[in-house]
C-alpha cells in the first residue's frame, strides 16, 4: 500500500534544504512508520530530488517523523530552475512510498 | 489567570483580506498580527526603493490597510506588521496619509535598523555555498532578522510597521507587552515564539494547505477562517477560528505547521530564543504546550539579496495518443538546439496530456531569448500538434545567509501621528 493509506506529510523549505514531516493518520501506526520509514528509504525514494545526506528526527510525543534533506537538487528557491521553485510538492511524492 | 488574545491575519504579501475583517470585527482581538515579508520580497522591495526612494514597502500596503484600519480603530485592535519591508518610514508616512483619508486618528510606530547592508562584511561566507557573500553577484540588500526587543519600544503605538524581524517575533513582542513578560525569561519566551511560529503562517494553521479529498477533507476552503490564540501568562496557549467560517482546525493541522520549516526540532535558532519543540503537546482541542528552551544567539541572521540574471521559461503542449511521446521528441530537438547551454528541458504530465518545460537562467539576455525562440520555432519545426506555447523572462534575485553580532545592529523606533500635524 502506499504511504499516503496510512500519513500525511508536509513538506518546508530553507534555502538548498527541505523538511518533510510525516504524521500517521492514526497514532497508533506511528510504530510502524518509526520501522519502515528510515532515513536510507525516504532517501532511495526521493534520490532524483535529494543529493546530500537525509536526517531523520523522530518526535514520539508529536507521533511525527521530521525528514531534514540537505542539498535539494536544482535547490533554493530564488535561482532554482524547477517549476515548483519551493518544493512543496515533494511531501506528495514522498507519499507515494509503498510499504508493507 | 491574564490571557491576552491574539489573531493573525496574514500569512504572507499575496494572502486573502476578508478574513483579517472578520477576526477584527468579530475576535475580541488585542492584537491582529500581519506577516508579509518573504526572503525574496524584502529583495524585491529593496529594488522598487532604489528605483523610487518614496517606494520599497509592501505593494499591498494601502490596499490592505484601507480595509483594515477602520475595523481596527473601531474594535480598538493595535495591528503590527512587517509590511514596512525595504521601507519602513515610507510605510509608515502612507500609513498616515492613508489613517488621515480614512478620518482616523492614532499612533504608528515604525521599526528600523534591519537594513545591515552599509555594516556588512562582504567577505564573509554564504550559508548556503561557503563561497564569499560578494563572488555571488552584485548585492542589493542586506536585512538582519531583528527580534521581539526591537520592536517592544513600538508597542505603544497604535499600528506598528517594521521590515526584516523574525516571523514568531511580530507575535512573541506583543504578547510579552500584554503579559507582563521579560524576553529575557527563557521559557515564557521559548512559549511565545511557539505560538508565533504556529499563527505566522495564518490560514496554513486552519487547514489551508491540508485538503486531500476523501483522505483529509477540508471544509468551505472558499471562505476559510485565519486563526488566533488565547495564550496565558504562564505560556501555554489555545487556539481558535471564528463560528461559522471554513477551513479545519485541528491536532493534525496544528502538528503540521509545528514542523514546518524547522531543520532542528532540539534548536530552531530565532533571535529571541533557541527554541526546543521536541517536548510540545498539542490536544484534540488544539491546546498547545510543551515549548522549551535555551538562551538566545550573540548572532542575528542576515538575508542578502544579489542580482543573479534572469530566468526564462518556456513552454508548449502535446496531447491525445501518443502525446508523451511527441513531448520527448520534442524536448531533443530543443536539446540539440541548445547544445552546450545550461538548460533544464523536462516533460511534464502524462501519456495524453503533457507539457515540454524548458528553464534556462544567466545573464546574457540574448541567450534567454534564444532559448524562448527555440521551444517557439517547435510549431513549425517540431512534432505534430504541438500547441499553446508560453514563455516569460524575470529578473532573478538570488538570496544567500549570513549571520551579523547582534551589537552590530540598532534597532530604532520613529512614532508618527495621524492626523499629521505637518500635513
Amino acid at each position: 500500500m502506499l504511504l499516503h493509506e496510512l500519513a500525511h506529510c508536509r513538506a518546508g523549505d530553507k534555502g538548498n534544504t527541505a523538511t518533510l514531516s510525516v504524521f500517521p493518520r492514526a497514532d497508533a501506526d506511528y510504530a510502524l512508520l518509526a520501522r519502515v520509514l528510515t532515513a536510507e528509504r525516504v532517501r532511495a525514494h526521493l534520490a532524483e530530488f535529494v543529493a546530500g545526506e537525509v536526517v531523520r528526527h523522530e518526535l514520539p510525543d508529536l507521533c511525527a517523523l521530521h525528514f531534514v534533506c540537505h542539498e535539494i537538487v536544482d535547490g533554493g528557491v530564488t535561482t532554482s530552475l524547477a517549476l515548483d521553485t519551493h518544493g512543496k510538492s515533494v511531501s506528495s511524492r514522498l507519499l507515494a512510498l509503498e510499504i508493507q | 489567570m491574564r490571557t491576552t488574545r491574539i489573531g493573525s491575519g496574514a500569512g504572507f504579501s499575496g494572502d486573502r483580506i476578508e478574513p483579517a475583517e472578520d477576526l477584527l470585527r468579530r475576535a475580541g482581538l488585542a492584537d491582529l498580527v500581519l506577516e508579509c515579508l518573504g526572503e525574496r520580497t524584502v529583495a524585491q522591495a529593496q529594488q522598487r526603493r532604489l528605483a523610487d526612494p518614496s517606494l520599497g514597502y509592501e505593494r499591498r500596503l494601502p490596499a490592505r490597510f484601507t480595509r483594515l484600519l477602520p475595523l481596527a480603530a473601531a474594535h480598538g485592535v493595535r495591528v503590527i506588521t512587517n509590511m514596512g519591508a525595504a521601507n519602513p518610514l515610507a510605510a509608515g508616512r502612507v500609513t498616515v496619509s492613508i489613517m488621515d483619508s480614512l478620518g482616523l486618528r492614532g499612533r504608528v510606530a515604525v521599526v528600523t535598523g534591519d537594513d545591515v547592508l552599509p555594516v556588512l562584511d562582504l567577505d564573509a561566507p554564504a550559508w548556503e555555498t561557503g563561497r564569499p557573500l560578494r563572488e555571488h553577484g552584485e548585492i542589493v540588500s542586506a536585512n538582519a532578522y531583528l527580534g521581539a526587543d526591537a520592536l517592544l519600544p513600538a508597542l505603544a503605538a497604535d499600528v506598528v510597521l517594521t521590515g526584516r524581524v523574525a516571523d514568531p517575533s511580530l507575535f512573541l513582542a506583543p504578547l510579552a507587552d500584554r503579559l507582563g513578560w521579560d524576553l529575557a525569561d527563557v521559557p515564557l519566551a521559548a512559549a511565545g515564539t511557539l505560538v508565533g511560529h504556529l499563527l505566522e503562517c495564518a490560514g496554513q494553521l486552519t487547514g489551508g494547505y491540508f485538503a486531500d479529498p476523501g483522505f483529509q477533507d477540508v471544509p468551505d476552503l472558499a471562505e476559510l477562517g485565519f486563526p488566533y490564540a488565547d495564550v496565558a501568562a504562564d505560556g501555554t496557549a489555545a487556539f481558535g477560528k471564528l463560528p461559522g467560517t471554513g477551513g479545519l482546525l485541528s491536532r493534525a493541522t496544528v502538528r503540521e505547521q509545528l514542523l514546518y520549516e524547522i531543520t532542528d526540532p532540539a534548536a530552531y535558532l530565532t533571535p529571541d530564543v533557541t527554541l526546543d519543540v521536541r517536548g510540545v503537546r498539542v490536544t484534540d482541542d488544539v491546546r498547545v504546550s510543551g515549548a522549551r528552551g535555551a538562551a538566545r544567539p550573540d548572532t542575528l541572521k542576515v538575508s542578502v539579496g544579489y542580482r543573479a540574471g534572469s530566468k526564462v521559461e518556456a513552454e508548449i503542449s502535446y496531447v491525445g495518443p501518443n502525446a508523451a511521446a511527441r513531448g520527448a521528441l520534442a524536448a531533443d530537438i530543443v536539446a540539440r538546439r541548445l547544445a552546450g547551454m545550461p538548460v533544464r528541458a523536462e516533460v511534464l504530465g502524462g501519456e495524453t496530456d503533457c507539457r515540454l518545460r524548458v528553464a534556462a537562467i544567466g545573464h546574457d539576455g540574448s541567450l534567454l531569448d534564444r532559448v524562448a525562440d527555440e521551444v517557439e520555432s517547435l510549431y513549425t519545426n517540431g512534432p505534430a500538434g504541438g500547441g499553446g506555447f508560453r514563455a516569460h523572462v524575470t529578473e532573478v534575485i538570488g538570496i544567500a545567509s549570513t549571520t551579523i553580532p547582534r551589537a552590530a545592529t540598532h534597532p530604532e523606533v520613529t512614532f508618527l501621528e495621524a492626523p499629521d500635524a505637518a500635513a
